[in-house]
């Protein structure tokens, strides 16, 4: 399956005049470079160039912080060659960083200063920005809230999804008795069993750390059982006729071959545990990203919601690369994993 | 040349050991029926000896080699190495599957050393898997990983991955069949120089005459399902044997016509 990534792209008008002095002859102007440069520019400008028609009080750094951007792209992307991999790296970036300008500048215009878009849903990036000078200490406290209950929850229901699934996989006698009860339970969604935790757990956190432990626990499991069932049985011959114990069948061979499925599971196990998170901090944990949406939405403050938002796709963008980042490491010996 | 004999010296040379097959039969259950593949076969092999099993395609010959391995046991009849009933898979019996069925997620060398890590011994013992991989020459794609081999190069590390446990029998399940004409010839060599050096028992499956008879001490041919024992020939020339030996052509005209084969002959 090809997946592409921003990276992948091939930059277009890379090359520029070169000059004919040895040090300009390393300056290569790039169209790409130049237009991200010229992208951002407008950016800033469009901030400064009419009056806003709201009260936004970081506009003007804003607009100054844009046009340090847009001068550090054109200089980056002229000197790429001298930057390394970092230099390449922005030069193939460069068709991205001019559509980033490009809407930034479109969003800017409809929203701060011709009022296109209402206000106060479509707030400016100023307010966004704002929201992360005058407001960072709460929303910290609530990355730092989701992080805890999330690794927590997630590692539960990882580790016990691992065990679980080993055993089925492994044992007729564990596969009889669980099985039957991960079919009832399994696909019941996690968020359904909210009102009961709330009130038989002891506190709003263990009752969250369990929902998201179950969340992810189930694809987990699925996936772990189905990876050790489908190891092919020519292995467990060879192993056989070379001395192997059931213990080494199970940990020198059906682990690392159904470690491919494992990671499957881990990777859904994340998705569903982020909706649980979410909903869990909404409606019962008083911290946390969900809660700071919540609370926002509570006092109309959009620019905040916006704001964690983006935290919120940052962070759970960054788990699953590193996690793909781990599998990558452990599972070097596949042909062609995915990229993220 | 020095490091090769190192190599063997490391896999200290084992007698073979020696093999009765008693009265074996054995069926399988497929649906409720029950699906006889083995009858009443009795086999003695001498320390040292290369037999070949011949015979149709699905007769059941796999299946005596996996009693052979211990990976199950017979219906009826029983089986002994050097006069010890087999009970069980043990690493003085090894395999080697038609396919190498390498681990794709260890190197080469763990691959190789998987034998002797189950045993757990491979802390004092590293040297043999050194050994073993430079005795197929391999010694560069220690480090590879299996899908990074050809199919030549993947049998010869399960080759070696079974040689490094010292095994008294070699059990060979159609350990070629897989592989391309010329390849299949180089390693036909190679296995007959292995067996000569090392002097282990093998017994090898196969769908080709020639191979048999370039191969083995003795060749068995097998009736159709459920196999039995058809004729018990021996193949009294020195090694290394020639392809083209007048009295082999002889042999294999005759073990064509058993397996009914003479019309095209």
């Amino acid at each position: 399956m090809p997946t592409y990534s921003a990276s992948d792209a091939v930059p277009f008008g890379a090359v520029g005049p070169a000059g004919e002095l040895g040090l300009f002859r390393q300056l290569h102007v790039s169209a790409s470079g130049l237009a991200a440069g010229l992208a951002w520019l407008a950016f800033g400008m469009s901030c400064l160039w009419w009056p806003d028609i709201g009260d936004w009080p970081r506009t003007e750094g804003v607009a100054i912080t844009a046009f340090i951007i847009a001068a550090g792209i054109v200089l980056a992307t002229t000197t790429a060659k001298w930057l390394g991999r970092a230099g390449a790296g922005l030069q193939q970036r460069a068709p991205w960083l001019l559509a980033l300008g490009l809407f930034l500048t479109l969003w800017e215009v409809a929203t701060a200063k011709f009022g296109w878009l209402p206000l106060p849903f479509f707030p400016p990036p100023q307010s966004i920005v704002e929201v992360y000078t005058d407001d960072l200490p709460k929303l910290l406290d609530s990355v730092l809230a989701s992080v805890k209950l999330q690794l927590g929850g997630y590692f539960i229901g990882a580790a016990a999804g691992f065990l679980t699934g080993v055993s089925i996989g492994w044992s007729r006698g564990v596969g009889y008795w669980v099985h039957p009860v991960l079919r009832f339970i399994g696909p019941l969604p996690a968020t359904a069993w909210l009102p009961i935790a709330f009130f038989t757990f002891p506190s709003s956190w263990s009752a969250s750390t369990f929902l998201i432990a179950l969340a992810t626990g189930f694809p987990v499991t699925v996936l772990t059982w189905s990876g050790v069932a489908s190891v092919s049985s020519a292995y467990y011959d060879v192993a056989r006729t070379l001395g192997a114990k059931p213990s080494f069948l199970v940990l020198k061979v059906a682990i690392p071959a159904a470690l491919p499925h494992v990671f499957v599971g881990l990777f859904m196990g994340l998705g569903s545990s982020f909706a649980v998170l979410v909903v869990a901090e909404m409606i019962g944990v008083k911290a946390g990203l969900g809660w700071y949406l919540q609370w926002a939405q509570g006092w109309a403050a959009y620019a905040n919601m916006y704001a964690a938002l983006i935290v919120m796709s940052l962070l759970c963008s960054g788990a699953i690369t590193l996690l793909f980042k781990v599998r990558d490491h452990l599972l070097v010996w596949q042909k062609g994993v995915v990229k993220w | 040349m020095v490091a090769l004999a190192l190599a063997e010296q490391a896999l200290s040379i084992a007698a073979g050991a020696s093999l009765e097959i008693d009265g074996v039969s054995h069926a399988f259950d497929i649906d409720g029926k029950v699906l006889p593949v083995l009858d009443d076969v009795s086999i003695k092999v001498a320390p040292g000896e290369f037999v070949a099993l011949l015979g149709p395609s699905g007769c059941g010959k796999s299946t005596l080699l996996r009693l052979v391995a211990g990976l199950e046991p017979p219906r009826a009849g029983s089986l002994r190495e050097d006069g010890v009933p087999i009970t069980g898979p043990n690493p003085s019996r090894v395999v080697v599957f038609q396919d190498p069925t390498l681990f794709p997620w260890r190197h080469v060398w763990n691959n190789v050393a998987l034998g002797l890590e189950a045993q757990g011994i491979l802390k004092s013992q590293r040297h043999r898997v050194d050994a073993a991989i430079e005795l197929v020459g391999l010694s560069t794609f220690r480090n590879a990983f299996p899908h990074q081999l050809s199919g030549g190069m993947a049998q010869r590390v399960a080759l070696a991955r079974a040689l490094v446990n010292d095994p008294k029998i070699l059990v060979l399940d159609e350990p070629l069949g897989k592989l391309d004409s010329l390849t299949r010839i180089t390693m036909q060599a190679e296995l007959v120089s292995l067996w000569q050096r090392s002097g282990f028992t093998a017994l090898l499956v196969t769908h080709d005459v020639e191979e048999a008879l370039f191969l083995a001490n003795r060749v068995i041919v097998f009736s159709d399902r459920p196999a039995k024992i058809k004729a018990d020939i021996v193949v009294d020339r020195p090694y290394p044997r020639h392809r083209g030996d007048a009295h082999l052509a002889e042999l294999r005209r005759h073990i064509l016509g058993l397996l009914g084969l003479d019309a095209t002959w």
